[in-house]
This record gives C-alpha cells, structure tokens and sequence, in this order.
C-alpha cells in the first residue's frame, strides 16, 4: 500500500475501501454507491483503476495498491495533486481523489493522452458539481509535467 | 419589484442611476459609494473619510424563506449584522494578535471559506494565510439561518467585511488614544497599526474584551476597490490542497475515539407500516451492539462499518412491510398534478400598453422530479455526554437542524450542539438533516458513544427530498412590429421549502413511533419565491400576468433545489422568448435586447453574443444549432447570459461549446465565480438532459446511477468559456444558482434551431431531424 507493507485483520469478503477507511484511516477514496458505478472509491491495483468498493481484501494479497495519499502530501504534492490545484480542480471535492487516481492509471499506461482518451477513461467517473472541464484541465497539465516513471507522483 | 425596500445611496455613478430607474433594489446604503469617499485606504492618513448615505428600510437579510428568517428588525446594519450585531460575534483577536473570523455559513464545496477569508483580510489589513475562520457551529458562531439562495456573500460576505472594517477603525482609534494622536495619521499594515514617527502597535497590544464587544453601525469605512488586495483578485481555495491530498476534509472522513458505525434499515416505500421485525439472528451477528427501533425507525449499530452494513442488510431481509400505492402514475403526472387542488396568487398584473396584437402563441412545459443526487450519501456523527449531545453534520443550517432535533428528541437547544462538518455537494436539501437526526436519535439509545451515521446510496435516492416536479402554462401576444403586447404566465408547483425546523420535517420524526407530522406547506413569498421563483419576466412587457398555482398536497417528499423554481421558469420564460423570436422573424438576441431595459442585462447579453460571434454563428440546421438564454437570478441577484452550440444526432443531443456571461456585483474570487457558474452550467445540461425520479405507485424506482443517470464525460462539452463583468463597489449578489436556468434555456434553444423541433417536457429527448 504505497509503497509500505500492511498487514489488516479483516474478513475476507470485506472490501477493499473499508479497509483503507478503517483500518488503515485513509480518507482519500470514498464511499458512494457501494455497487461500481460512481467512482468515488477508485484507487490503482498493479496499476490498474479499481473500484476499491467492490473488490474484496481477500483477492489482495500481494498486490501493489496506491491510493491518493501514494501521490504526494500537503506539504510535498505530487505532479498530479499539483495539477489539480493549479487547476482549481474541485468544488465539494467529493470525487476527485477517485478522479485522480483513474487519471494516475491512464497517465502510467499513456503519459500523453489526447483529450478524447482522458475523457473515455475517465466515463466511469461521477461529477455531480459539474467540474468536468477543470478535471480534464488538470489531467492534462499533469500529463505535461510529470516524467515517465511515476506520472501522478512526487518525483 | 414589490415587497423590498429601496435602500439608495447617495452619489451614485451612472449607472446605479438608471438601476434605480428601472426598479433595482440591489442597491443597500452601506456599501462602497464611488465618489463620496474622499480619501481612504488601509494606511488612513490625511483627510480621513466622508461617507454620504442613507438607508430607508431595513436591511435585507433573506435567507432562502424569509418566514422562516427568524430574528427582529434592528437598525439598517449591513448583511447579517442585522441579525448578529456584535463586532466580537464576527471577529476575535487574541493578545498575540491571532484573528479569527466567525461565519454562520457552511462551506459546501462553492468557496464561501475562502472568499469570506478575502474579504476580512482586505478590510482588517491582515495577509490572508494569518486567518483563521470558523463556520457554522451552534456553540461559537452567530445564527445565519441555512447557506442558501445565493446569499452568503449578500448576508455574511457583507457582515463580515463591514465587520472587519469597523474592527480595523476601533483598534486604530484605540491606538491613537494611546499614543496620543489622531486615528487617521496611523496606518494598519499586517496586523500592525503604525504611526508616522515609527511607533508601531499590534493588534494583539491593542484588543481587549471590551474593545470589540460593541455593536456595529451602519455605516463602515470600506477600502475602496482600488485598494483591494485580495477582492478581486484569484484567490486558491484554502480547502482544495487537503481535498487533492487525502486530508480530513469531509464529516465522512471523521473518526472518533469509540466511534460506533450505524445504518439505518428503511421502509421500501413512503407510507410502509412495519408489521414485523426479527431480531434474533441479527443480534447474534460478529460486531453488532445493538438494534434500534422506534416505530418504523430502524437502525443497527455495530463496532465497525462494514459489520453494520451487512447487519443492516440481513435486518433489511428479516423486516416485513405492509406498503400502500400511495404515488401517482408517473406517466400521467401532469395530469395528476394539475389536478391537485391549488392556492393561487397572482404575483404580477400589469394593465399597461395599447398596442395591437397581431399574433398570440402559446406553449405548456414540465420538468419532473429531479433529485439532488450528492456522489456521497449523506452522513452524520451524533454522540451523548452527560445529557449533552454533540452532532457533526453537513446539514446547510446548524440552528434549524438542531431546533428539529431538540423537538426530536424533546432535549432542550442549550443541550445541543450542531457543528458543520463539510460533505458532499449538497445543491438544495438533501439527506443532510435527516441523517443528522438519524444519529442524534441512534445515540440516544447509547449515550457516551460517537455514532457514525452513512446513508447506502439507494436510501439517498429513495428518500431525498426531491425538486419538485412543475408545469407552466404561458400565452402571449405580438403586435406587428414583433414587440410583445401581453403576457399571461402559470405555473404549477408544490412547495421548495420543506426544511427541518420542525421535527416533523425529519425523517426519524416521521418514522419513529411519535409520528410527528410535516406542517403545513407554504409557499416562499415573493420577491425572491419558490414555484414561482424567476416566474416575472424581466423583460419590459406592458400587459402582463403571472399566477403561481400553489399545490400544496405532495405526492413525493420535496424540498429545495438549487435555484428552486428558478430553473423551470427561466427554462420556460427564455424557451418561449425565443418561440415569439422566431414567430417575429427577429434575432433572439435583438428580440430580448428590444424588450430589455435594465443595462446590465443588456451588458451580460451583448458581452455574450460578442464572445460567442452570436452574428457569425451557422444556420441552425443538418443537426447542428445555437440557442441563447439570458436571467437575472431571482431578478435581484446576479446576471447570467448563456450562448452555446449543440449537435443532435442519433446518439442524442450534445453541447460543443458555451460561453457564458455573469455580473454578479462586486467580485471576491473571480475563479471562484467561473467555478460556480460553470458547474452550475455543467449541472443544468445534466438536469435539463438526462435526469428523472423514476417510481411506480408504490416506491421510488430510481434507486441507483443506471436508473438515475447523470451527466458522465462523454457528454461534456468541448469548451465552457466563462466571463465575469468586474463591477468593483457594487454590491455583492451571489453567483451559486444564476447560471442554471439560462443553461436550460440556451440548451433547449439550440436544441430547437438544430432540429427545427420545440420541445417543452424536460428532460430533452432529440431525434435527429
């Protein structure tokens, strides 16, 4: 789990975002529809987004899991956090962190995307304040600032 | 412009001339009068200031219901002072000199922190990251009723930067007492009050108790726009760095020491009777602490969240119902609605003009029920100590919440404490409140312990208070000149208010075994209304008639939405200008434009048509098409045009590009305004094109995001283009709901000149032409 491992007492059907939630007291992925459709709890599993609300713990063994708090802190933001606060990217902020880490997913598979590719990617992701526009801002200023290796990261 | 006093200023450029001409009430006399200040600044020297007003009427302190405001008529004081007079209820200052400002406002997610931040540093010559800022909190901030109507920049911006400049002139007075000089040789720089000769005291050296424990006055020595150091100027909101970083930034996020996590078990449907209820099994469940039940209020507490829920689930399954078809057919909704008995108040009757008519049109529109849908349920944190309970809650209004909840739970207000605890976006009423008791009540029932209430998301949907659904009916006639002649306008709508205050409001109220009662619905008075809310025109129209057709029976739980009726009239009224536009063979920019008189109207439209190349623009047609909207929000707040471009095509109706165009007074946070009016544009094209409470006779169907879609990427415009109209020193007016009814307007506008095809029921279904 971003880098450090951890070891969680929990049942193993239990999913993966209330691990992060209560054991491990993330705050960044969300709770919002509990069946896949929102977004809101997206984090990254070896590098792919995943609904962290509908993936059991028990299926995660071994498995390499970042979430928004892997980014970067307040103190040192990482590209992406930054980009997002560059772009003044939230309104209630709700869904950005699951937002964020979709974008992080396609930024390590496509460390350039065009336009349309963020958008597709980003299709399974609700916004219900209507910051679409500052989001796919955002992305792309990532997109453009981060090197290769770690494209959401602080380095 | 009924019912609002016409407060006026003296020395007025211009323009506030022609505003008070046309009926603008927007101006108030304690606001920054260009020309009648002499010479002013954070560093006071010289001449001192001259401040030439008078103020005729109380001042306006609307919350979304005045009725509901509460709160007696003292002296004109700015904004929400009128209701918290004290300085020292605004602004403390410790002896180190640490400011802290106070707001009874709620941060939900539209930048009220930050831009309240703005102006306080302005005013008190403080830099900005050395405030701190309290929000709505029964036990330490002044009661501002709920954060809506777009009035928090009108009742606690005002409030606040009056306040922080009457704090700015007593530590300056007290400073020159003490070093034997005139206030206006010193200068307040960075907390510091400075005199010529060197001698400098902080404001820490210089408060007292006493000093700041006064009432304020009228009238305040505000820095002049040229002056300003962070109004006006894009200021980065203070929350967004926690919220992109996994910081605590959400009452969601909250975890206490021995915090419980409880959920609640609904009934499947709104008049369900629970017959039978076994326990048993769930009891026995690993981690559950107990079962709640009141009535028909259930709930189950267990050591930890994702115990509750599966408690919550198997009691769910273990719960039998008897359910009534108590809902109307949805399919014949208008029918139903307008079938309802109605109270109906004529709002406007104008008897003017003798021109001829020469054609007369006609249209009837409707928008069904429209949920608030926030991505995150609504959650709260309630927790008894020692007869003293404590509740964590996203609700907009700390004080009416824990009046319900005093009712609720027959506590006494001194007893309870309602803290804001930010959420997810709440636009209007939603489950906020109602989670709020759920947990005040589950805690009840083990005192000592923090109770996490969080609502699954099929509950939010199923029990949200709606927007309701509406129907407007409007005629006018044109003479041959193409000028409207007369105007008769009705529209049919439930009440937008059904907010806690009362217990019976509540959720728990109604489903515990008390059964408390919702009171009575009202309809918000004009000038700022529900139903009918942006129902007059602001066009000039010299016969006019508008009757809201109050209803007040209500077959689906409703209450606020952001913008209220604001959203389905101005969809109506800017649907149907355009209609006689194209009867009258005219422009619908120069249409509106020849029946508009209020300049800065005119200003918001011709500065929209002008980005957009409105002039240059295609023909509507082959599937393409433009459309145009324009309203003042309320027709005393902020000033919106939108201007955009659509495709239509088999898979369905698509915005490529908008520019929009708001006035919205004297502006704090600029990027603050383009956020709001943007989001509010990006949320309209959602409401005005996908969106529609789903139910059958018996339950809410729309339960999830397949049944309840909103607006996903893949439908997001190509370009949203905001412009803001800089109007430094004029009053502030809000921006949070003034672009949702012209981007409906716009859409549908564009949708019709692409097509060739009106169409009036919301939301927009398009088949290409």
């Amino acid at each position: 789990m971003n880098g450090k491992l951890h070891r969680v007492e929990a049942d193993a059907d239990t999913p993966l975002l209330y691990v992060l939630r209560e054991d491990l007291q993330l705050n960044a992925a969300k709770f919002g529809c509990g069946v896949a459709q929102c977004g809101a709890c997206t984090v990254v599993v070896d590098g792919v987004a995943t609904f962290s609300c509908v993936t059991p713990i028990g299926r995660l063994a071994g498995k390499e899991i970042t979430t928004v708090e892997g980014l970067g802190s307040i103190d040192a933001p990482g590209s992406l956090q930054r980009a997002f606060i560059e772009e003044q990217a939230a309104q209630c902020g709700y869904c950005i962190a699951g937002m964020m880490m979709r974008a992080h997913a396609l930024l390590l598979k496509n460390p350039h995307p065009s336009d349309a590719e963020i958008r597709s990617e980003l299709e399974p992701n609700l916004c219900r304040c209507g910051t679409h526009m500052r989001i796919l801002r955002a992305v792309q200023r990532a997109a453009q600032s981060s090197s290769g290796a770690n494209p959401g990261g602080s380095k | 412009m009924t019912g609002r006093s016409d407060e006026w200023v003296q020395g007025r450029s211009d323009d506030s001339a022609s505003e008070r001409a046309h009926g603008s009430a927007s101006e108030r006399a304690h606001d920054w009068v260009p020309g009648a200040i002499i010479s002013r600044r954070c560093a006071l020297q010289g001449t001192g200031a001259l401040i030439l007003s008078f103020a005729t009427g109380p001042a306006a302190v609307a919350q979304e219901s005045p009725a509901q405001r509460g709160g007696g008529r003292g002296p004109s004081l700015p904004g929400s002072l009128a209701r918290a007079p004290y300085l020292d209820g605004w602004i403390r200052i410790d002896a180190q000199g640490q400011v802290t400002a106070f707001t009874g406002k709620a941060e939900l997610g539209q930048g009220i922190k930050t831009a309240l931040l703005q102006v306080t540093a302005d005013e008190l010559c403080v830099p900005l990251e050395r405030l701190q800022l309290v929000t709505a909190d029964t036990a330490r901030t002044v009661n501002e009723g709920y954060t809506a109507g777009s009035h928090s920049m009108q009742d606690s911006g005002t409030a606040l930067r009056n306040a922080a400049a009457q704090v700015r002139e007593l530590l300056l007075a007290e400073a020159a007492r003490r070093l034997g000089t005139e206030p206006q040789r010193l200068s307040a720089e960075a907390g510091v009050v400075s005199s010529p000769d060197g001698r400098k005291l902080s404001y820490g050296e210089l408060v007292s108790d006493s000093l700041l424990h006064v009432q304020a006055q009228p009238t305040s020595k505000l820095t002049p726009p040229d002056r300003h150091r962070f109004i006006d100027k894009p200021q980065p909101r203070v929350d967004i760095p926690g919220k992109v970083t996994g910081g605590q930034a959400y009452v969601q996020d909250m975890r206490l020491a021995g915090m419980l996590h409880a959920r609640v078990v609904r009934p499947p449907s709104y008049a369900a009777q629970l017959t039978r209820l076994d326990t048993s099994e769930v009891e026995r469940m690993s981690g559950v602490v107990k079962i709640v039940r009141d009535g028909n209020f259930v709930a189950v507490v267990a050591e930890r969240e994702f115990a509750a829920i599966k408690a919550m689930r198997a009691l769910q399954a273990q719960a039998s119902w008897h359910e009534s078809a108590v809902l109307p057919e949805r399919t014949d909704l208008t029918r139903t609605l307008l079938g309802l008995p109605s109270q109906d108040y004529t709002i406007l009757d104008s008897q003017g003009g003798t021109g001829t008519s020469a054609s007369s049109h006609e249209a009837t529109y409707t928008r069904p029920y429209v949920a608030h849908a926030s991505v995150g349920p609504s959650c709260a944190i309630a927790q008894f100590h020692d007869g003293n309970l404590t509740v964590w809650t996203h609700t907009q209004g700390v004080y009416p919440d824990r009046q319900a909840i005093s009712e609720l739970l027959s506590l006494a207000p001194e007893k309870i404490r309602c803290i804001h605890v930010e959420g997810s976006g709440c636009y209007g009423h939603n489950g906020a409140d109602d989670a709020a008791a759920d947990a005040a009540l589950i805690a009840s029932h083990l005192p000592g312990r923090p109770i996490r209430v969080q609502w699954m998301r099929e509950q939010e949907f199923a029990w949200e208070p709606f927007g309701p659904a509406m129907i407007a009916k409007v005629r006018a006639s044109l003479d041959s000149s193409g000028r409207i002649t007369a105007w008769d306008y009705g529209v049919w709508s439930n009440t937008h208010a059904t907010r806690p205050g009362p217990a019976g409001d509540l959720l728990a109220g109604q489903l515990c075994a008390r059964a408390l009662q919702s009171p009575a619905p009202r309809p918000l008075p004009q000038p700022e209304g529900g139903g009918d809310r942006n129902a007059i025109p602001l066009y000039v129209l010299p016969r006019a008639r508008v009757v809201h057709h109050f209803i007040p029976s209500m077959p689906l739980r409703v209450s606020a939405l952001r913008s209220l009726g604001g959203y389905m009239n101005v969809f109506c009224i800017e649907s149907f200008m355009d209609e006689l536009a194209l009867a009258a063979r005219i422009d619908p920019v120069e249409f509106r434009l020849q029946h508009l008189e209020d300049s800065r109207a005119r200003d918001v439209i011709t500065a929209t048509a002008h980005r957009f190349g409105w002039a240059q623009r295609r023909p509507g047609g082959h599937g393409t098409g433009c459309g145009f909207a324009f309203a003042r929000y309320k027709n005393l707040a902020a000033y919106c045009a939108v201007a955009l471009e659509v495709e239509v095509a088999s898979g369905g109706i698509r915005v490529r590009r908008v520019v929009a165009t708001v006035d919205t007074g004297q502006v704090v946070n600029p990027d603050g305004v383009r956020n709001q009016i943007e989001g509010g544009i990006l949320q309209s094209f959602s409401w005005t094109l996908f969106e529609s409470v789903g139910f059958d006779t018996r339950r809410i169907l729309s339960l999830d995001w397949a049944r309840y879609p909103i607006m996903r990427f893949s439908a997001v415009p190509d370009s949203v283009d905001v412009q803001v109209i800089d109007r430094p020193g004029e009053v502030f007016l809000g921006c949070g709901e003034a672009s949702q009814g012209p981007a409906a307007g716009a859409l549908g506008n564009a949708v019709a000149d692409a097509t060739g095809k009106r169409l009036r029921d919301l939301p927009l279904k398009a088949q290409p032409a």
